[in-house]
């Protein structure tokens, strides 16, 4: 029998790298934290989706988990941290607070965290069981698998980063 | 140390000018006029048999209804030794809502007032650096007097009919 080969795109094999070894950055913030701990324990586990180093350097990091409430105060901090990571990064708004503000629909609660940074994925709960934040991971590995190599540099990414503010 | 004999030991001392005295869940109230916050609170600190030296919260209630005196800075002081507790309130008008900071006395007190005029705007004369704590620093009103409301002003995708407001119920 000779050698296998295998056939693909460099865009699909790029992806599957990409997306069974994401480096979460935990943003916890609130309850949702808690509910990221015990994602990270044991039982269900989030290490086995390739997410066995946390970093908690957004130097490192590709996805940036903001988990809990996000106050008004702490808003240009986020965007701070987001605008560390270096590309190709991904953002996955955990919970209510993080997605619209939650409960909290107060002068001092930021209403959601796409006021300053793009999302990817939100995950509603309050909070959201393990299982639901092992779900929006998930999510988040489709959307990797099936991005193209190109997004980062293309116009409607940059008018997306534009509309943040972002440069 | 009864309430009643720190009641008699304040009245001998300050006379007339402290009133109000209730006695609410066991604590004794007082009203303090806003210019003597802190010679009570000193003499309550000093004094050997009292010794009220420990400061357990400072905080304010806005009374738009008591023209005059809409702002009430409410202070709780604890006397460890004894585990006696003292409340006094000190009324102040809203147009000059001055009053003695209490941070010569008190470290505690320092961020504390800074809490207290974050959110009701009250003026602790002598306060180091009586500037917004929790709030974000651009913030131009004090959120916790009674005009304005919790809601966060700037959403515009609120369903009026989930809050009990119009809709169609």
């Amino acid at each position: 029998m000779g050698e296998g080969f295998f056939a693909t795109t460099l865009d699909k094999l790029v992806g599957l790298g990409r997306k069974n070894s994401i480096w979460p950055l935990p943003f916890a913030t609130s309850c949702c934290g808690i509910e990221f701990m015990a994602t990270m324990g044991a039982n269900y586990d989030l290490a086995r989706f390739g997410s066995e180093r946390m970093g908690f350097t957004p130097r490192q990091c590709d996805l940036l988990m903001v988990m809990g409430t996000i106050a008004k105060k702490m808003a240009p901090v986020v965007k701070q941290v987001y605008l560390q990571m270096a590309e190709p990064r991904w953002v996955i708004a955990v919970g209510a607070c993080a997605c619209s503000g939650g409960i909290f629909d107060s002068y001092s609660v930021l209403q959601g965290i796409d006021q300053i940074i793009p999302v990817d994925v939100y995950v509603p709960g309050c909070p959201p069981r393990p299982e639901a934040i092992l779900d929006g991971v998930m999510r988040i590995q489709d959307l990797i698998g099936q991005e193209s190599l190109r997004r980062r540099g293309s116009d409607q990414y940059k008018a997306l980063l534009e509309s943040y503010g972002i440069q | 140390m009864t309430n009643e004999h720190l009641k008699n030991r304040l009245t001998e001392k300050f006379g007339e000018t402290l009133s109000g005295f209730e006695e609410t869940y066991g604590m004794l109230t007082a009203i303090v006029p806003a210019a003597m916050n802190l010679k009570v609170m000193q003499f309550l600190y000093d004094d050997e048999a009292l010794k009220f030296r420990f400061l357990t919260d400072i905080a304010a209630v806005h009374y738009p209804d008591r023209k005059g005196e809409e702002l009430c800075v409410v202070y709780h002081l604890h006397n460890l030794m004894d585990n006696v507790r003292i409340r006094l309130k000190a009324y102040i008008p809203i147009d000059q809502p001055d009053i003695f900071t209490a941070t010569a006395l008190f470290s505690g007190a320092n961020w504390m007032e800074r809490e207290t005029y974050d959110y009701f705007g009250v003026n602790f004369v002598g306060h180091p650096d009586l500037r917004r704590i929790l709030n974000v620093d651009e913030m131009d009103y004090f959120p916790m007097r009674k005009e304005y409301p919790m809601e966060d002003p700037s959403r515009v995708d609120k369903d009026d009919e989930m809050f009990g407001r119009g809709g169609s119920f």
